[in-house]
């Protein structure tokens, strides 16, 4: 199901990741996943929590710039063509994957990944008549927290 | 003393009734210069070592000076000369005759230290209750005052003159933007005094908190201390809602104060019968016409402390004497867009702050937080513009940043004729100073 993704920016320098991460953790706040997208001068953290709202005040409070993007997390075979299956709806209605990346925690032979598009309520429309199970929001934060 | 400039307290005013000072006839007024001229001449002559050694070099005696016609006959002096009489050189008045010291933020050297006689603080403050005045602040006013308090002249000049006209003092000093707003929320501010940099952050933190500007009693700002754009105005009055008003002053000469606008807006009223003005070509040092652009020197009319005379600011104006629609004789002068100081060579071109800024304007609407960093790395000069990523530049998509990086570098190159490199960094992670923003950092070796 879609739910908000936080992006972070952060200067692609020693030092410079661990602070927002140190800022969640003294916050009590579990990063459930994550990724980076860096070029050479800086990068943008993408983070998954339960509570985000709480997430972004801490970051902002601390100088950091913080926005929030709606993703879909979809439910992935984990087997080969498993992606592909998932994919294939995406491009034949003609929909550009912005950026994925993984949950890190799995349900059974499930993998759960993390989608950005352009315009995520086409892509739920896409991916309808196809057999592609999504992960709603609290599954998806009580699996993370059982871990 | 017998040296006292004839300066009183003769100019009480407000809102409705502005000093009649602002408005004196022509004759009257260089009649007044003539003679406060005349005064400080003499002072500065008798009392401080560096006038008479340069008077006298110059074959000239304090006689020689009867009006302000006569300002060109005598030599300058620079931030230097202020410098090198660190810190009691320039002190016409015995310490004890002096009640106040305060002294320059030295963004651009060595600090200097400015004394204060009782007479030279009611100047000051006579000076600033002008500068107010003409922002239409008075009595019924509840003014923030977010200029820092201590050394700097922000604080105590706008502090002791909003008190004089019977506004409400919120003594809030800088920093603390969070703090700041909701100050300005729950104590009903109707006035903010700081420096434009200082308000855009406001602004953006605003924003974060979710709250309005717009929608408080907020209806007038006071920014000075630094030069700011036309452009940054305009973002100024929309966001906040407020009428934004600049003005002008330096420690060496008083303090903010010198020179203010008024609801016209087309100009900044010098104090001239307080502090005299002229424009020179900041290369020979000749005096320029009116409307030329030169540089800004200044001399005081009133101070017993550290008298100046013909005092070069750095700061690259023109003046105009044409009629204001406000009625007032003073003339104006261009809103400082520079100072000499500013200007930067990178590969031989000439580059100035404000023309960056217009620049990073004009991408996104907003003027972010930014600092021109100087390198050199094997003989080859760099120039790096860092600028602080603001709510409407970021995305969740490199793509959309790496974009928005070589626009900011094209606009940039555009507008001043020379490829600069353009980084993205952090929500306040560039210095500043006194809530001065800081434009060039210059970390080439030659710059000592």
């Amino acid at each position: 199901m879609k739910f908000p993704q936080l992006s972070v920016f952060i200067e692609n320098r020693p030092g410079h990741l661990i602070e927002p991460c140190r800022l969640l953790a003294a916050a009590g706040i579990n990063i459930v996943a994550l990724a980076l997208a860096e070029t050479q001068k800086y990068g943008i953290l993408r983070l998954i929590v339960r509570d985000w709202q709480k997430a972004k005040e801490v970051l902002e409070t601390n100088g950091f710039r913080v926005s929030v993007t709606e993703v879909l997390a979809i439910q992935v075979q984990d087997r080969p063509g498993g992606l592909v299956a998932v994919l294939e709806p995406i491009a034949a209605a003609g929909l550009n994957v912005e950026y994925m990346y993984a949950f890190a925690t799995k349900m059974g032979d499930q993998a759960v990944l993390v989608f950005r598009f352009e315009d995520p309520d086409a892509a739920l429309r896409a991916l309808k008549g196809s057999t592609v199970p999504f992960v709603d929001t609290v599954e998806l934060f009580s699996r993370a927290t059982r871990e | 003393m017998s040296h006292a400039p004839a300066v009183g307290l003769e100019n009480r005013c407000s809102a409705d009734a502005p000093s009649q000072a602002d408005f004196l006839p022509w004759a009257t007024l260089r009649q007044q210069q003539d003679a406060r001229l005349r005064n400080t001449v003499r002072l500065a002559h008798d009392k401080v070592p560096l006038y008479r050694q340069r008077f006298e070099a110059a074959g000239l005696t304090p006689d020689d000076v009867r009006g302000v016609d006569d300002l060109a006959k005598l030599p300058f002096v620079t931030k230097e000369d202020l410098r090198d009489a660190y810190p009691l050189g320039l002190f016409a008045v015995p310490m004890e005759e002096v009640i106040r010291l305060h002294a320059s933020s030295g963004t651009t050297g060595r600090q200097v230290l400015v004394p204060y006689t009782r007479a030279d603080l009611a100047v000051w403050t006579e000076a600033m209750v002008r500068t107010l005045t003409l922002a239409g602040v008075g009595r019924g006013d509840v003014v923030q005052n977010a200029y820092g308090y201590g050394l700097f002249t922000g604080g105590l000049g706008v502090h002791y003159a909003a008190e004089a006209l019977g506004a409400t003092v919120i003594p809030m000093s800088g920093g603390n933007a969070a703090r700041q707003i909701a100050v300005m929320r729950d104590f009903g501010a109707t006035v903010i005094c700081c420096t434009p940099s200082f308000f855009l952050q406001l602004i953006d933190r605003a924003e974060e908190l979710g709250i309005a500007l717009r929608g408080l009693r907020l209806r007038v700002g006071v920014f000075g201390a630094e030069p700011w754009s036309e452009e940054m105005r305009q973002r100024i009055q929309q966001a906040a809602g407020i009428e934004a008003f600049d003005i002008y002053g330096l420690a060496e000469i008083v303090g903010p104060g010198v020179a203010a606008e008024c609801p016209v807006h087309c100009g900044l009223h010098v104090l001239e019968d307080l502090f005299f003005p002229e424009i020179i070509d900041p290369a020979s040092g000749q005096p320029l016409g009116e409307g030329e652009v030169g540089e800004l020197v200044l001399t005081t009319l009133a101070k017993q402390a550290m008298p100046m005379l013909r005092y070069r600011t750095g700061d690259i104006t023109a003046l105009e004497s044409g009629e204001c629609p406000c009625g007032r004789t003073l003339r104006r002068m261009r809103r400082v867009s520079h100072r000499c100081d500013d200007v930067f060579i990178v590969r031989g071109v000439n580059v100035f702050p404000s023309q960056i800024e217009s620049a990073l304007l004009a991408v996104k609407g907003t003027l972010p937080h930014y600092q021109i960093v100087l390198t050199e790395e094997d003989g080859v000069e760099r120039a790096e513009v860092q600028v602080e990523v603001t709510p409407e530049m970021f995305s969740d998509r490199i793509g959309v940043l790496e974009e928005l990086q070589d626009t900011l570098s094209r606009k940039v190159a555009q507008a001043v004729g020379v490829h600069l490199d353009v980084r993205l960094v952090e929500p306040r992670s560039l210095a500043r100073s006194e809530g001065k923003a800081r434009r060039v950092l210059d970390q080439r070796p030659s710059s000592g």
